[in-house]
């Protein structure tokens, strides 16, 4: 009897090739690889930045330079040499002034290929979307729209030239330049990423979205994406990643820093399918990221992730609790496959009276890959009536692979109210026996089940996402979808 | 519709039927009894395609098509179905997800479209009525939580949207009510025709009062020991197993 069984669909997994591996031509222009201050300098200059953006940019590497990579995290890979990487490509057509229709037709084939053809979303979709190759900002559409809102959506490039006095006070605000490690290296060398301010009261009437992809090889990617959400804003924020196969690890390592005033909310919503490297664990993006939000009075802030791909992945979304009655939630969904690593989770801080965190964990680990959760809600001694509720779950398939949860809890205030759930599951036998009765083939069954595994955390994705995120788990664990 | 000739399977080596004989023609209805630990549930699992189980003898046909080479899936795609003794859950797949996964796979398999929305839609409420389910039943979890009795309604639920040929029912009537069980069995006659089959296991008469066999059979130890009319199944129920087991 020819018995397709969880190895079959194992060995159907590895040989699963990247959706998104193809390369574009176009005509870059790239950096020599080497990072000292005189790189520093020459990218400063080639965004025409300011002085003081020169300067903040020198300051953060001279610390950066006094710094050690971290090592805490449950992931093992060979660390990047940062002379080996070049700091800045940018693909020499791309010019954000331009109209679209005077667009490189190779780079909005790319686009076409990942399924974001900039056309359609600004016919179809409510969606603002700048996107970001390599180091440089292609097109911001929907500007007029949103101009009349006065809500300032661009790259962080233009920001720091048009918007000043903007950039200089919220830059760093969150994620200071010395933070860690890898914020450090990209306050120093970001170079590019999206802006985003909506003004007080004004609720965005569109979802604003950045799609960022790493086209050229030996190039590292470093973004750096602000959102200022005003007093009573709101805005639903939207960022997707791809970068083609490669056999070298590529660096990615972003900052993003979320201010919510008060009574504002902003959502940001990510899905995150860097190349993972091959089934040999050969290749695959180095995914480090700093993520965070400051939370003023009553304001919210969610942070919804989807992340499939990437080698290595160190990622802990964060909201600091700062005003009363502020609340932060973070859902995710991380899964992994092959050789892949990922530890990622959030951190809550409590500071404020009467705050409120929320983290769903979803981990799906396939193959011979390691999915950590790290999560740490601290209440300070001054948040009365703090409440956290976290629930971390984890599916494994096969006998190869690794779970691990580690959760963090520090609080000096009594009336605190903390609940942690955790659970791990396998895929059962009897289940796939179940679905397969009823016609529904092993893959299929596996991508069902994974579905509702993930329900909770799909469900907090804005629709146009949430179909792609469920596309993506299928290609990620499956290799039916094509 | 089904032919099953000396049937030999194990599990784990352990052999479970030692040689069992059964024929099930179209428009029929067979009722299965035997002592717990018989190897009934063993029988609807191997028809079913179950890869835990091993045929080390004899065959099984469907329409004259051998299901030996056929996976679980392709066998439900030719009209297999098992409403299982002990149902399982699947966390955070709702009933109609579910029931619109399944008939749109079958239909795949058989060349067709994937079933339009509307139709399916109408589909669902009116099977949804005949046993007497409520809306948002439906779009609870799998399984999940469900009581006894809702899992073996939500079983004869996807029999009556997948019209199966050949149904196989494992105890669906332990756990149902009085009510439930008249109401389940309503369901299940209402789906009966001369083009398709019932096997119903079970261990009790109150059930074939309302599904009505035209045969019964004993298994016991592997095999099918005796068989007779509906009339076998009123002497068990006095006599029980002794007499025949020996
Ligand atoms: N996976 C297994 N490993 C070992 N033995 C098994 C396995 N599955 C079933 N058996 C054994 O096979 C025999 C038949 O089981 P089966 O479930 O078919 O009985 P049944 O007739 O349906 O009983 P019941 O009336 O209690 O439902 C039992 O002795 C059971 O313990
Ligand atoms: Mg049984």
């Amino acid at each position: 009897m020819s018995k397709y069984t969880e190895d079959d669909l194992r060995e159907e997994l590895k040989t699963q090739e990247y959706e998104y591996g193809f390369y574009t031509y176009l005509d870059a222009e790239t950096f020599p690889k080497g990072l000292n201050e005189d790189v520093i300098r020459a990218i400063s200059a080639k965004k025409e930045e300011p002085e003081w953006m020169t300067e903040w940019r020198l300051d953060a590497f001279r610390k950066w330079e006094a710094m050690e990579e971290p090592e805490w995290a449950n992931v093992t890979y060979e660390k990047p040499n940062f002379q080996e990487i070049s700091y800045y490509s940018a693909p020499k057509k791309a010019d954000p002034n331009k109209s679209l229709d005077d667009v490189d037709p190779e780079l909005l084939e790319m686009y076409r290929k990942l399924g974001i053809s900039v056309d359609e979303q600004k016919k179809l979709q409510n969606v603002a979307v700048d996107i970001v190759v390599d180091s440089v900002s292609v097109a911001t559409t929907f500007k007029k729209t949103l101009n009349e809102k006065g809500i300032i959506f661009c790259p962080i490039s233009e920001a720091i030239k048009e918007h000043p006095e903007l950039v200089k006070k919220y830059m760093g605000s969150v994620v200071p330049k010395t933070d860690n490690f890898y914020a450090a290296l990209n306050s120093a060398v970001f170079t590019d990423g999206s802006f985003c301010y909506i003004p007080k009261g004004v609720t965005c009437p569109m979802e604003l979205s950045t799609y960022f992809r790493i086209n050229e090889g030996g190039t590292g990617q470093f973004e750096r994406t602000l959102v200022v959400a005003d007093e009573g804003s709101f805005v639903s924020y939207l960022e997707g990643c791809t970068a083609p196969s490669r056999d070298e690890n590529q660096l990615h390592a972003a900052v993003v820093e979320l201010v919510a005033m008060d009574d504002a909310e902003i959502k940001y919503s990510t899905v995150q399918n860097w190349f993972p490297g091959d089934k040999n664990g050969k290749g695959g993006v180095f995914n480090f990221v700093t993520k965070r939000a400051v939370c003023e009075t009553n304001a919210k802030v969610s942070w919804t992730q989807v992340e499939t791909g990437s080698a290595v992945t160190w990622k802990y979304p964060s909201c600091i609790l700062k005003g009363d009655n502020s609340t932060g939630e973070f859902y995710s969904i991380a899964v992994t496959n092959n050789y892949q690593q990922a530890d990622t989770g959030t951190k809550m801080i409590h500071l404020g009276k009467n705050t409120k965190s929320t983290i769903i964990s979803k981990g799906i680990s396939a193959g011979h890959s390691h999915n950590s959760y790290r999560g740490l809600v601290k209440v300070n001694s001054k948040a009365e009536n703090a409440r956290n509720f976290s629930q971390c779950d984890s599916l494994l398939m096969g006998d190869l692979c690794g779970a691990h949860t580690f959760p963090y809890i520090e609080v000096k205030n009594k009336s605190a109210q903390i609940e942690h759930e955790a659970t791990t599951s396998k895929i059962g036998e009897d289940q796939l026996f179940y679905c397969n009765q009823r016609g529904i083939d092993t893959e299929k069954a596996i991508a069902l089940i994974v579905n509702g595994f993930s329900k909770d955390v799909l469900n907090k994705l804005p629709m146009e996402f949430a179909v792609e995120a469920q596309k993506l788990l299928e290609i990620s664990l499956e290799g039916s979808v094509g | 519709m089904l032919k099953i000739e000396n049937l030999h399977a194990k599990v784990e080596d352990n052999d479970i039927l030692k040689g069992l004989n059964i024929e099930v023609k179209a428009g029929e209805v067979h009722a299965i009894m035997g002592p717990n630990g018989a190897g009934k549930s063993t029988l609807a699992s191997v028809v079913a395609g179950n890869e835990n189980y091993e045929v080390t003898e004899g065959t099984i046909s469907l329409e004259g098509e051998d299901l030996e080479d056929l996976s679980p899936d392709e066998r439900a795609h030719k009209g297999v179905f098992l409403s299982f003794q002990y149902p399982v859950e699947i966390p955070g797949v709702s009933v109609t997800n579910f029931i619109k996964t399944a008939i749109n796979a079958k239909r795949k398999a058989n060349g067709l479209q994937d079933m339009p929305a509307g139709e399916m839609l109408k589909m669902i409420r009116e099977k949804s009525a005949l046993l007497e389910i409520k809306k948002d039943f439906l779009s609870r979890s799998l399984n999940e939580g469900f009581s006894g009795g809702e899992k073996k309604r939500n079983e004869i639920f996807q029999m009556a949207m997948l019209e199966p040929k050949l149904a196989i029912l494992d105890e669906t009537d332990s756990g149902l009510d009085i009510d439930a069980l008249r109401i389940v069995a309503n369901g299940v006659n209402k789906l009966k025709s001369k083009d398709n089959a019932v096997i119903v296991i079970t261990h009790y008469q109150r059930l074939l009062d309302y599904i009505v066999p035209d045969f019964v059979h004993v298994l016991a130890d592997g095999k099918i020991i005796k068989s007779g009319g509906k009339e076998l199944a009123l002497e068990l129920e006095e006599k029980g197993y002794d007499w025949l087991v020996k």
